[in-house]
This record gives structure tokens, sequence and C-alpha cells, in this order.
């Protein structure tokens, strides 16, 4: 019973540095490293310490409120060290990689042979559970609530995201085996989301066992929290699993192979990236080795992720958990004089989902034109005065204004009644892109769900 | 541009956290984000944002007022010409240059005093609260002139000024946080506070005092209508003075911005192209007016009651009200279907009250308010029916 979702709200920001479809082998970084951060919410339990060697796919730490959920190394390595920040929280484990990857011993299970049960024991061990997120509160799932369905998004509509279709080439075996595996899980049904507006690689459009619902529109289309919303909504108290498409991949190929294998390709992208393509590297990686050499000279902002959601890291930083772009642009960091690039200019350079810049014309004589956008803010933030602007990149039946406004004041009923544990805070990324208050609209979401977290659930 | 910024910089430490001229850093601050758009950057969430702002919307506001401002100085001037019973007074077009310098003699000073009050006001709570000057008070400094009577004293614009900026806006936390619309406060704020200068029938009208006929407007003969002694016996000799066209145009008396129809179209669909004013407002605000017209039509009786419905469109400051008022996003309701009813219902009471009450021959001010306090209303009820939709599905699931 597949279902097919137009929707008309949204926005797709067109930025110049598409990846080409081009796939290159990084040597093994030197170092690789776990950030607790990247799973919100969690507490680290270190399992190993500082100089210990590890093998890939060894436990490097767990939860400490729930131990069965554990961290594993991507790699085989020694622990560097362990980085902590204020009152000793871990901010990250930094493990220097071994040049050949040596993997901890495990042999393949036929994911038939296994219940539900065991399939989630088995991923705990392997360290593949932090990849399977809940909704409501958008954190590393709970293994003990079962959830009402489970959903996987087919693709990745955000600005300049990697195209699925291209990654999961040559991967439909493991895609399958994964699919099997999370079917296990949920009484409910594995929903696949694919995009309808071109076509999907074999290995989504073959996947069997789940429910296959096909979506037409602009981005957040892509986002699995707007699919579940027009196929099967949360409601208070139900549970529903997120997993995203490349991951289950990396999930089915440990079933087939006993391995787990954290390479990870992703694509470098971006307007000051030299030549955007998509390079094959792991899972944490220094981001330098990928950086050195690709990047145009001048004041840029490294983002790991997309520009909408992504994490900002140092050029040596370290790759998300759940990341597969980078993403460079130009930093703003500059005045900018109101006339020529300010707040009164001609804006030929801005993109703007409203008319107050001529962005609409330039969609309607260059519907191609890609633009090359800075991490100013644009403005000063401000109180809320402009209605109805973020309801039209907002396609939930939800009021993104009001729940944002109950999410700031700390208003617990509001949240609930306007529909909090149906959202996460990557469905506010445009509303806070479009936003004229320049207010983090996804802070405050993300403060509304701890929150909610820690009075409701 | 590098020679200002390089004074920016340089001035720039002075103003900072335990510089010279700590406390004046909100004026600075003003002036700097004015001159450049300043280069903060976001730290996480969204990288990107969009060009819009705060400043740049409520310049479109401005700008989408300019018509209204030029044409009320004119007109204002035509009058002001009347009064003086000079010979270039008989043809409304003659005369344009001397026309316009008087009326921008009458306007000017108004405009000067709103912004320079309003400013003044706003710079000393930026000051007592430590942050640079918000913009709502560049539209707010505009459209208290527009409102005004073209012979109110300055004075009164500044004591009005003072008033609304403080009471409407300031004690509720400042721009975007106020309940009722600060340039019809200050209009308000003077209906009530100067009755004997502002009285009932001279109502949004520009007094110019023409030999022995009293500067009534439209709205005031028509209210006579309604009394035992009517300016004019029927309408046709109504329509003698105030043709339709005239009305649209905004060829007759009353305050200064308010007049003309077709000015305040031109500033609507300035607003509504840019999506700063919500169409859903001001088309559901002249839809509730019409709708009124009609009804009083249908019950008839005397010769106000039987003015056609489109009529009531086109005087006094029906169109100003449903284009610049109504719309102020802050004060209106938020909600996309809130906004319908808001809207219809405003344009059904201005009607309603500009009418049946002839106390108040200009309903529009007063409507507009009420309905600025009943917005919240019309939201929580159309929040709770989306907040019901959502209760449903658990219980059909």
């Amino acid at each position: 019973m597949s279902k097919t979702v137009k929707l008309r709200k949204g926005l797709d920001i067109k930025l110049v540095g598409e990846a080409e479809k081009v796939m290159e082998s990084l040597p093994m970084p030197s170092e690789v490293a776990l950030k607790p951060a990247d799973f919100h919410g969690m507490v680290p339990k270190m399992v190993l310490k500082e100089g210990e060697k590890v093998k890939a796919g060894e436990v490097v730490f767990h939860d400490k409120y729930n131990e069965s959920i554990k961290y594993v190394s991507p790699v085989s390595g020694t622990i560097k060290s362990i980085v902590r920040g204020e009152k000793r929280r871990i901010l990250s484990v930094v493990i220097t990689a071994d040049s050949e990857i040596q993997y901890a011993s495990s042999s393949s299970v036929n994911v038939n042979d296994l219940n539900g049960e065991q399939v989630k024991e088995k991923m705990l061990a392997a360290g593949l559970w932090p990849f399977v997120k809940q909704r409501p509160i958008d954190v590393v799932a709970n293994p003990n609530v079962a959830p009402k369905a489970i959903f996987i998004s087919g693709f990745d509509s955000s600005p300049l995201a990697p195209d699925y279709n291209f990654l999961l080439e040559g991967k439909e075996a493991d895609f399958q085996t994964g699919i099997d595996a999370l079917a296990k899980l949920t009484s409910g049904s594995v929903h696949l989301g694919l995009n309808g507006q071109t076509m999907s690689a074999p290995a989504l459009l073959n996947a069997k066992g789940v429910q296959m619902n096909r979506f037409y529109g602009k981005h957040p289309i892509g986002n699995v929290g707007t699919q579940i919303h027009h196929i099967d909504p949360i409601n208070k108290g139900e549970m529903v699993w997120t997993i995203n498409a490349l991951d289950v991949a990396m999930i089915g190929k440990y079933f087939n192979t006993g391995k787990f294998d954290a390479t990870r390709t992703i694509a470098l992208c971006g307007s000051e990236v030299s030549a955007p393509k998509y390079f094959t590297t792991v899972l944490g990686a220094q981001l330098t080795g990928l950086l050195d050499g690709k990047i145009k000279d001048g004041n840029v902002r490294y983002i790991s992720g997309n520009v909408l959601t992504g994490d900002k890291v140092e050029k040596d930083g370290y790759l998300g958990a759940y990341h597969h772009q980078v993403t460079v642009i130009p930093e703003g960091n500059e005045y900018k004089f109101f006339l020529s690039t300010g707040w009164l200019g001609h804006g030929f350079d801005k993109f703007s989902n409203s008319r107050l810049f001529p962005t609409w014309l330039l969609n309607a004589v260059a519907p191609n034109k890609k633009y090359r956008l800075d991490t100013n803010t644009n403005g000063e933030e401000r109180a809320f005065v402009v209605t109805g602007e973020l309801d039209r990149v907002f396609p939930f039946d939800i009021m993104p204004m009001q729940l944002v406004k109950a999410a700031i004041t700390k208003d617990i009923d509001g949240m609930e009644n306007l529909g909090i544990y149906e959202v996460a805070p990557e469905d506010f990324a445009l509303c806070e892109y479009v936003c004229t208050t320049k207010i983090n609209i996804q802070d405050e979401v993300r403060n509304g769900l701890d929150l909610i977290n820690e009075e409701c659930m | 541009m590098k020679f200002l910024e390089n004074i920016l910089h340089k001035m720039e430490p002075n103003f900072s956290k335990g510089g010279k001229f700590e406390k004046w850093n909100p004026l600075f601050e003003t002036m700097a984000t004015f001159a450049f758009t300043p280069k903060l950057v976001t730290q996480k969430g969204s990288h990107i944002r969009d060009g819009v702002d705060l400043k740049r919307t409520m310049m479109t506001v401005i700008l989408a007022m300019i018509p209204c401002l030029l044409f009320g100085i004119y007109n204002t001037g035509h009058f002001a010409e009347i009064a003086k019973g000079s010979s270039i007074a008989a043809s409304y077009w003659d005369g344009f240059g001397t026309k316009f310098t008087s009326g921008l003699i009458v306007v000017l000073p108004i405009l000067v005093v709103s912004y320079g009050v309003g400013l003044t006001v706003e710079f000393i709570f930026g000051m007592l609260r430590g942050h640079a000057l918000h913009e709502g008070f560049l539209v707010s400094g505009m459209l208290i002139p527009l409102v005004m009577p073209a012979d109110v004293p300055l004075w009164m614009v500044g004591v009005a000024t003072v008033f609304a900026v403080v009471i409407g806006k300031e004690v509720f936390g400042g721009t975007g946080m106020n309940v009722v619309n600060v340039a019809l406060t200050a209009r308000a704020f003077l209906f009530f506070a100067y009755p004997t200068s502002m009285s009932g029938d001279k109502v949004w009208l520009s007094g110019q005092e023409v030999d022995g006929v009293s500067g009534s407007t439209a709205l005031g003969d028509l209210a006579s209508f309604m009394s035992d002694k009517p300016v004019f016996e029927n309408l046709d000799a109504y329509y003698g003075k105030y043709s339709l066209m005239d009305s649209f145009m905004g060829m007759i008396p009353g305050s200064i911005g308010e007049t003309s129809t077709l000015a305040c179209m031109i500033g609507a669909a300035v607003l509504i192209f840019t999506g700063v004013g919500s169409l859903r407002i001001i088309a559901s605000f002249f839809a509730g007016g019409f709708v009124m017209g009609m009804i009083l039509n249908a019950v008839g009786g005397n010769a106000y009651l039987d003015l056609p419905a489109h009529f009531h469109l086109v005087i006094g400051g029906f169109a100003f009200g449903a284009v610049f008022m109504a719309t102020d996003p802050v004060t209106a309701a938020q909600t996309a279907t809130g906004k319908l009813i808001y809207g219809f219902l405003g344009g059904f009471v201005a009607i309603m009250i500009r009418v049946l009450n002839p106390a108040y021959p200009e309903g529009v001010m007063l409507a507009i308010l009420f309905m600025n306090v009943m917005a919240p209303i019309i939201d929580h009820y159309v929040i709770q029916s989306n907040i019901k939709k959502r209760l449903k599905r658990v219980k059909t699931a």
C-alpha cells in the first residue's frame, strides 16, 4: 500500500558547488575521532583508556545510562587522547588509525534466521545501534520501546546533498539485508521514501519488504520528518524509528560480512571547493586529508554536513557520525555597505524566499542560476514581527511560529498541543533560514525537545 | 566605502564595553548597522541565512507609503490654497508647484516632529535597555503624520507620539511586542484627549477653515444625514460635492495621507507583491466593509444608509486603514485563517461604527484598534482548531 505525496511548500536553495559524480579514494586518515556530541543527549562512559589498542568494531565507550548502546571504533589503531571540556565532559575520543584496518573478529549472519530480539542484540553489540534514531526527541533510539513503524528516507533534498542513487550503486544486497534486519524490529511497516521526481537507484527501487512512498516537492521533502508527517504521523506516546538509507546499507553489510565497515563516501561540495566531487574516507575521519589542496584560498567556513543542519568544524576537525557530506562556503564576517551588498542593496547576490529581493526575477529569467552564499546573518536578531513566512517553507500541518514561541517560552503544554512530538530540529532548518528575526530556531526547538524529554518521556 | 569602514573600525573601541562612550553604544550601533550590515555570522544550525531582515522589510513599507505621502502633500496644499482664497484654487491641478510647496510647508514640520520625538523616545529606551534602535518606529513615524489632520498643532503631534511610543509600544517590550497599532494609538490619544480640537465630525479632516464653510469631510457631511440637520438635502447633492471619482483619486479633504484610495492601492500593490502586507487582510477588510455597506443598503431609511456600498470603500480612511494599519503584522492576527476573520470583521465593524454611530464619523481607527485587541482571541481559536485536529487523530487511530 504505497502512497504518493505531493507538497507545494518548501524551498530549494540553489548553491554553487554541487559534487560531480566522480568517486576518489582517500588514503586512511591519520586520525579518527568519535564525538559524543554527535549523539545528542548521550553521556559516554569510556571502556578504553588512552594508549590502548583498538580494532575496528570494538567498543570505545557506551551510553552511561543505557549500557547496551555501544559506540565502536570505525578503524583499528590506538586511543590517542580523550579530549575533555567543561566539567570533564568528553568532547571527543581521538584514535590514531593504522594504515591497514583490522576488524574485530566476527562472522556473517543470515538475518532470516534471527528474530527481532536477536537482531537488536546483534546491532547493539556491533555498535550499529547509534545509527537508529527515534522520533519524538530525535536522539539515538531507545531499544526498549517498540516503534510503531520505521522510516527510511531514500533521498536527501537539502542543498548540495549527496546523491543517494549514486552512493547506493552496487550496494543492493547490503541494502536489502539492512531492510530485512530492520523489518524484524517492528511489528509495523518499514517505510521507504523515494524521490518521485527522479529515477531511484535499483537498491531503492527493488527493495522488498517495505512500503514505498513517493514524494514530490521541494526541500524538506527528503527529510524523514516530513515523510512521517504525511504517511503516518506520530501522536503522543507513539514511537517511530528513523535511519538514513546509506546507514541501512552499512547495517546490511555487517550482517553479510560480519564486519563493522565504517567506510563512508562523502560529497565534498560548496562554492569554495575547487573541484567538488565524492571521496571515500571513513566515519569520524580527520578532515585535513580531505580538504588539503582542494579548497580555494580565503576566509571560509568548513561544515560537516549540509549548510542547513551541519556542524561548524575546523579544518583539522572530524567528520560527524551522521554526515555524508562536507560543505565549504565563504565566511561572512565582514561589514557590507548598506547600498552595495548590505541590507538596502540591489540584492541580486542574495537568495531570498521573500520578494524583497529580486530572487523571484532571477528565478524567472535564469532558473538555473546558482548562488554563492556566505555565513553572514544579513541582519541582527529581532523579535518576531513578520508573520506567515515560516509557514511557506514548513510543509507540516503544524503552526511553526506558535510552536517555536512555545519552545522559547518553555511552555510544555503548548509544545505538546502544537505537535512537538512530530518534529526534529532539522525540520525547522528552512524556517531558520527564511526567518526575518535571525533567531536560531533549530536551537530553540532542540531546547524545547530536551525539556520535553526531561519532563514527559 | 573603505573610508567609512575605517572610521567605523577606529571608533568601535570607544563605544564597546569599557570604552570612553560605552553608554552611547546603542546610538553608535544604530548608525553603524544602518550604514553597514554588521559582520555577524551564524554559529550553528542553518549556516546560511536569507537576505531579508527587519530593516529592509520596514523600508519597503515606507516606500509603499510614498505615493500616499506625495499625494497627501499636494492635496493638503490644494486645500490650504482654497483657505487662502488664492486664484489657483478653482481647479484642482492648477498651480502644481505652488500647491505642492504650500502642502510641504504644512506636512514637513509634522513629519519632522513625529520622527524627531519618536526616535528620541526610542533611543532613550534603547539606551536604558542597552540595545540599538529597533526598526518598528521607522514605519510608525511615517504613519503618524499621514493620519493627522493637516491643521493639527505640532505640540499635539509630539505629545501623541510620546504617548504612542511609550504606552503603545515600549511598556510592552518594544518592536514586535505591542498589542495595538502604534500610529493609531497616537491618533486615538488625540481623539480622546483633545476632543475639542478634534471633535467627532472633524475627525480625519484637513480642517482648513474656508470662509464660513466648516472644514468638514465627506464623512462629517454624511454623518449629518443621521441627524435632524443634514448638510445636503439628498445623496445627489452629496455626489455633487464628493463624486466617486474625486473620492477615489483623493481630491477631497481629509487627513494628510488617507484621502487617495488610488495612492493606497499603489501602496497595497507594493506590500502584497513583496509579501510584507497580507493580501488576506487587505482583501477581507474591503470585503467586510462592502458586506456591511450592502446590509445597510438593504435596511435603508435615510440617505446615509442608502449610500452605495462601494462609496464607503473610497471615502475617509477606509483604504488607508486597510492597507497600512490593519496589515501591521505585530498587531494583526498571525494565523492564515485568523487573518481572514480579522480583516473581514475589521472592515465590517469600521462601516458599522461609521454609519450607525454619528459621534464617530470615522470608524476605521476604532475598528482596527478594536480588532487589534481581538486578534489574539481569533488566533487562539484558530490554533485550538489545529490542536483539536491533532487530538482527533489519536482518538480515531
